[in-house]
C-alpha cells in the first residue's frame, strides 16, 4: 500500500462535494464491505456542565476504518465530545443528552461493567501532555499490562509480553528494556507513543486522539502523524482526532467537523473543507492560520511600499547586535552550553525571526539580549556600545500571557511600572500615558483597575506587549507571544505586532517554534539546533531554498492543509527522517 | 542503582551533621545558662563540698567549648566518673551522671525506652491502619452518607484530648465490660502476650488522636491525586474504581503521609506524656517531665539528645521511604 491521505468513506450529504475533486489514492485501510452499523453515532449529543452549555446539539457519524477531525478553537467544546463517546463525564455532575453509540454501544445507557469494556477495549483514549497522562510512580510497560490485563485476563507474563510487543511497535526503540522505564525518563514524544502504545494494546476498533500532538515539536508530530498514518493503515482502526490545528487534521483525516461554541460549523470531507470553506467561521480560521509556503504578508506593507516607514529610519542601521554569545548552565562535568557561539544583528524596522525546536537555545538567547540573563562569553551591542544588564531601549514579551502579569496587581499598574521605573512620579501622566498604551494595543483605555482574570490570553498578550511598549523601547524581544493563543487570536495579535512596528519604527526579534508564525513576521530568520545558528538569512532564501539538512527536516515536518502537499510531505519525511 | 545509594548516603551524612547540631544546641542552651550550673545540677539538698565536685566533674572552669568536647568525647568514648568514694565508669556513649540520683543516664533511659517505643510503635500501626483506611475510604466515598459520617468521626477524634478518650476506655472496656485487666505495664521480654494485653487501650487512645490527623491528610492528598490527569487515563481504559484507587491514587498520595508520620512517630517517642501518665506506662515523657521537675539538667539533656535523635532518625528513614515510593527525588 502506498502513502496516501485517506479516502473518505463517508461524505457528508450537505457538502457540495462534487465542487472539489478528491485526491484520486487508494483507500488506505480494508474498510469492511458489509458496513452495517457505523463505528460511531453521535446525534443531538448536548453537554452542560453546571450553567454553561459545552457541547450544543452535535451529530456525526464514523464507519468503521475511517477517521474525522473535530477542530476548532479553546472553548469549542471539541475535546468534550470525546470524552463523551468514553461516558468520561459519567459521575461528575455533568448533563448529557441525546444518543452516542460507538462500537454498537449505547454508551449513555450503558451499565458500569459494559463501560469498562468499551474503554480501552473497543475505543481508547490517546491524552494529550503525556507527562501527566502516564502514572509517575509505575513502569511504563507495568501500565500498559495492566490496561491489557482489565480487558483479556491474560497472565502478568502475557501481558508484559504484549506491552512490550505494542511498545516496538509504535517504534520505542529497545522495547523490552525501556518498558522497564518510568514516565520521567522518556522523552515527550516517546511518551506520546507509548501512550499510543497504550491505545493499541488491545486492538481498539476506535482511537479517539485528543491533541495528541499539541506539546511536541514540530518535527516529533510529524512522526507521531506518521505513526498514526501507519498504524490506521495497517490495523483499520478507525480515528477520531481532536485537535485546534487545522493542519495536523488535514495530514490525518478523511473527514473535518469545525466547532464553535459547542456547535458545529461545517462538516465534509478535508478537501472540501479546507480546499472551498462554505461557513465565513471556517473561512475566518483558515485564514487566520499561518502558512509555511506564502512570503511575508501580515502586518507589512513593505518597504516599497513607503507608506509606514519614516524618512529617518535607514534600513542598513543595526540597534542590537550579539557577537560571539554563549551561555553556559550546571557545574562541572554536567555543564552544557545552551547558546554557543551565536552571532547575530537586527536592524531598526526590521524583524528577525529565532526558529527552533524545544531545547535549541532559543529562549536563553533571548534573554540573553534583553539582558535578563549574562553571557558566558560574547557581548551584546545596543547601537555600537556594549551593553550589560537590562536597559530601558530593549524590552521583552513573555510567552505565557497568564503567567508573566502578577495576577493580583490590576494591568494599569503593570503597564504603569516601566514608567515609575524610569522616574516618573506624576500620577496623572502616568495614568495618562498607561490610557493610551492600553487604547495603542486595542484594549480599551479606562482598564486601568482591571485584574489580568478578567482578560481573555489575547487581550492579556496585548497587556504585556502594552507593558513593553510603556519604556519607549527601540528594540523588543519577543518569546514565543502567540504559541498559547488560538489562531485567529494569534493572527491579531501577529498583526499588532507589525502594525506597531511600522508606527512606531521598532526592531523586533520574534522568538518562536512554530516555522509559519515565523515567515509571516520575519524579514530575516536564523535556524537554531542545539545552541547553535545552523542557517541564517533572508526569510523567503531561507523557507524556499533551504540549505541546511535540518532547516529542511523541519520544513519537511510542518503540516500542509492540502491532503495532497501533506501526503507528498509525508514521503519527503521518509528520506529525510533522523538518523 | 548508584544514584540510589549515593542518595541514601548523602542522607545519612546530613544525619549525622544534623545530630551533632542538636547536641551542640542543647548542650550551650542547658549549660550556659546563667546562673550557678553547678548548684542546679547537683540539686537543692547539695552540700557546699558537694556543689564544688560536680563543678570539678562538669568542668566549670574551662570555657564553654572545652567543656562542650568533653561532653562529646563522653559520649563517644565513655568516661570515668568520681562520686567522693567510688569511681564509676559510664560506657560510651555516656549522657553524664544525675547527680540528683547518682544514676548514669544513659541507664535511666535505657530503662524507659522500651516502655516508649512499645507505646509509639503499637500505637503507629493502629493511627496507619485507621487514619489512612478512613483517609482513603472518604475519598473515594466523596460526597456520599458515608464519608460525611467518617468526616464527623475524624473531627471528633482530632477535637478530643488523649486523656478524655483514655479514660473512656478504661472505664468502658476495663471498669464496665471488664474484657480487659487495667493496664499495667509487663515487659516483653518477659511476656510478651501479657505485653500486647496490656498496651491495647494505650495504643487505642494514642492512635485514635493521630488517627484522625492521618485521615485529613490522606483524603485532601487523595483527592488531589484523584483529580490528576493520570488517573483519568486508567478511568477511561476500563480499569476498575478499586485498582483505580488502590493501585494508583494511594501511591500517589503516600508522601506527605511518609512525611507526616516521621514527625508523629518522632514526636511521640518522648512526647506521648498523657498516655503514659494516664495508663502508668514509666516512658521516656514521664521521666522528662520528672525530670524538668526537679531541674536534673543531665537527665534533661540526655533525654532531649535521645528524643531528637528518633526524631532525626524518623526523618531520614522517611527521606529513604519517600525515595523509594518516587524514584524521582533521587535525582533532586
Amino acid at each position: 500500500m502506498s502513502d496516501s491521505s485517506p479516502t473518505p468513506s463517508v461524505t457528508a450529504p450537505s457538502v457540495t462535494a462534487s465542487s472539489v475533486p478528491r485526491p484520486a489514492v487508494p483507500s488506505p485501510a480494508p474498510v469492511p464491505a458489509s458496513a452495517g452499523a457505523p463505528l460511531v453515532e453521535v446525534s443531538g449529543l448536548v453537554v452542560d456542565f453546571g450553567g454553561l452549555r459545552a457541547v450544543d446539539g452535535i451529530s456525526f457519524r464514523l464507519e468503521k476504518g475511517a477517521a474525522l477531525g473535530l477542530v476548532g478553537e479553546s472553548g469549542s467544546g471539541k475535546s468534550t465530545v470525546a470524552s463523551a463517546l468514553l461516558a468520561l463525564h459519567r459521575g461528575t455532575g455533568a448533563r448529557v443528552d441525546g444518543t452516542v453509540r460507538v462500537a454498537g454501544v449505547d454508551v449513555r445507557r450503558a451499565s458500569d461493567g459494559e463501560l469498562r469494556g468499551l474503554r480501552g477495549g473497543k475505543a481508547a483514549m490517546v491524552f494529550q501532555d503525556p507527562l501527566s497522562s502516564l502514572d509517575p510512580y509505575y513502569a511504563v510497560g507495568d501500565q500498559i499490562a495492566e490496561v491489557y490485563r482489565v480487558h483479556t485476563k491474560a497472565s502478568r507474563r502475557a501481558a508484559r509480553a504484549r506491552a512490550v510487543q505494542v511498545l516496538d511497535r509504535v517504534g520505542i526503540p529497545d522495547a523490552a528494556r525501556r518498558s522497564r522505564s518510568r514516565p520521567h525518563e522518556f522523552s515527550g514524544g516517546m511518551r506520546q507513543r507509548a501512550l499510543i502504545a497504550m491505545a493499541l494494546a488491545c486492538e481498539p476498533e476506535l482511537l479517539i486522539a485528543d491533541e495528541p500532538t499539541t506539546a511536541l515539536d514540530v518535527t516529533v508530530q510529524a512522526q507521531i502523524l506518521d505513526l498514526l498514518h501507519t498504524l490506521r493503515q495497517e490495523t483499520g482502526t478507525g480515528l477520531l482526532l481532536v485537535t485546534h490545528d487545522v493542519g495536523v487534521a488535514a495530514e490525518s483525516v478523511d473527514e473535518i467537523l469545525v466547532m464553535r461554541h459547542g456547535r458545529a460549523v461545517e462538516h465534509g470531507p478535508v478537501s472540501a473543507v479546507l480546499g472551498a470553506p462554505r461557513e465565513p467561521y471556517t473561512r475566518e480560521l483558515l485564514g487566520a492560520v499561518p502558512r509555511v509556503d506564502t512570503p511575508r504578508t501580515a502586518g507589512r506593507t513593505g518597504p516599497e511600499d513607503g507608506a509606514g516607514l519614516a524618512g529617518d529610519v535607514r534600513p542598513d542601521d543595526v540597534v542590537l547586535e550579539a557577537v560571539g554569545l554563549r551561555r553556559e548552565f550546571g557545574r562541572g562535568k554536567r555543564s552544557f552550553a545552551a547558546v554557543d557561539d551565536v552571532s547575530l544583528s537586527v536592524r531598526r524596522g526590521e524583524t528577525l525571526g529565532v526558529v527552533g525546536e524545544s531545547g535549541s537555545g532559543k529562549t536563553t538567547l533571548g534573554r540573553m539580549l534583553v539582558g535578563l540573563l549574562e553571557p558566558t562569553a560574547g557581548v551584546v551591542r545596543y547601537e555600537g556600545r556594549e551593553q550589560s544588564g537590562v536597559r530601558p531601549s530593549v524590552q521583552m514579551v513573555f510567552q505565557d500571557p497568564v503567567s508573566s502579569l502578577n495576577p493580583r496587581r490590576s494591568v494599569g499598574e503593570s503597564i504603569a511600572d516601566p514608567l515609575r521605573a524610569r522616574g516618573e512620579k506624576d500620577e496623572g501622566r502616568v495614568r495618562g500615558r498607561v490610557r493610551e498604551l492600553l487604547e495603542r494595543v486595542g484594549l480599551d483605555g479606562a482598564h486601568y483597575g482591571r485584574y489580568p482574570h478578567e482578560f481573555s490570553g489575547g487581550q492579556r498578550q496585548r497587556v504585556g506587549i502594552a507593558r513593553a511598549l510603556a519604556a519607549d523601547p527601540a528594540v523588543i524581544v519577543c518569546d514565543e507571544p502567540v504559541s498559547a493563543l488560538d489562531v485567529t487570536t494569534q493572527a491579531q495579535v501577529v498583526a499588532l505586532l507589525g502594525e506597531l512596528q511600522r508606527e512606531l519604527g521598532l526592531a523586533l526579534v520574534f522568538v518562536a517554534h512554530d516555522l509559519a508564525v515565523v515567515r509571516q513576521v520575519s524579514d530575516h530568520v536564523a535556524v537554531m539546533r542545539r545552541g547553535r545558528i545552523v542557517e541564517h538569512g533572508p526569510a523567503d532564501e531561507v523557507y524556499d531554498s533551504p540549505r541546511d539538512p535540518y532547516t529542511r527536516q523541519l520544513l519537511a515536518a510542518v503540516p500542509a492543509l492540502d491532503p495532497e502537499v501533506a501526503a507528498r510531505r509525508r514521503a519527503e519525511r521518509g528520506e529525510l527522517s533522523p538518523a | 542503582m548508584s544514584g540510589f545509594g549515593g542518595f541514601v548516603l548523602r542522607r545519612t551524612l546530613g544525619t549525622v551533621i544534623t545530630l551533632f547540631a542538636i547536641s551542640v544546641i542543647v548542650y550551650v542552651v542547658f549549660y550556659a545558662t546563667p546562673g550557678n550550673v553547678a548548684q542546679i545540677t547537683c540539686g537543692p539538698r547539695c552540700s557546699p563540698a558537694q556543689v564544688h565536685q560536680v563543678a570539678e566533674q562538669l568542668r566549670l572552669g574551662d570555657p564553654l567549648y572545652v567543656r562542650y568536647g568533653h561532653f562529646l568525647q563522653g559520649l563517644l568514648t565513655g568516661q570515668d566518673y568520681s562520686t567522693g568514694t567510688s569511681v564509676q565508669h559510664c560506657p560510651a556513649p555516656c549522657l553524664g551522671l544525675s547527680y540528683q540520683t547518682d544514676q548514669q543516664v544513659m541507664r535511666l533511659i535505657l530503662t524507659k525506652l522500651p516502655v516508649s517505643l512499645s507505646l509509639v510503635f503499637g500505637a503507629m500501626a493502629v493511627w496507619l491502619v485507621l487514619g489512612v483506611g478512613t483517609g482513603v475510604l472518604s475519598a473515594w466515598r466523596r460526597g456520599r452518607l458515608s464519608e460525611r459520617v467518617l468526616t464527623g468521626l475524624t473531627l471528633a477524634g482530632q477535637a478530643t484530648p488523649v486523656f478524655v478518650i483514655g479514660l473512656i476506655l478504661m472505664i468502658v472496656v476495663c471498669g464496665q465490660l471488664e474484657l480487659l485487666p487495667f493496664p499495667q505495664y509487663v515487659n516483653l521480654s518477659d511476656d510478651p502476650e501479657q505485653w500486647a494485653w496490656n498496651l491495647v487501650l494505650p495504643w487505642l487512645s494514642l492512635a485514635l488522636v493521630e488517627a484522625a490527623a492521618f485521615a485529613r491528610l490522606t483524603r485532601s492528598s487523595m483527592l488531589e491525586t484523584l483529580a490528576e490527569d493520570h488517573i483519568r487515563t486508567f478511568r477511561a481504559y476500563g480499569v476498575g474504581e478499586r485498582s483505580v484507587i488502590g493501585r494508583h491514587a494511594v501511591r500517589g498520595a503516600l508522601a506527605p503521609i511518609i512525611a507526616l508520620n516521621a514527625n508523629t512517630f518522632g514526636s511521640a517517642v518522648g512526647g506521648a506524656v498523657l498516655t503514659e501518665t494516664l495508663f502508668g506506662l514509666p516512658g521516656i515523657g514521664q521521666e522528662l517531665v520528672h525530670a524538668v521537675n526537679v531541674v536534673d539538667l543531665p537527665v534533661v539533656v540526655g533525654m532531649v539528645l535521645v528524643i531528637g535523635f528518633f526524631v532525626v532518625i524518623a526523618n531520614a528513614v522517611a527521606d529513604v521511604l519517600y525515595a523509594v515510593a518516587d524514584r524521582r527525588v533521587v535525582l533532586a
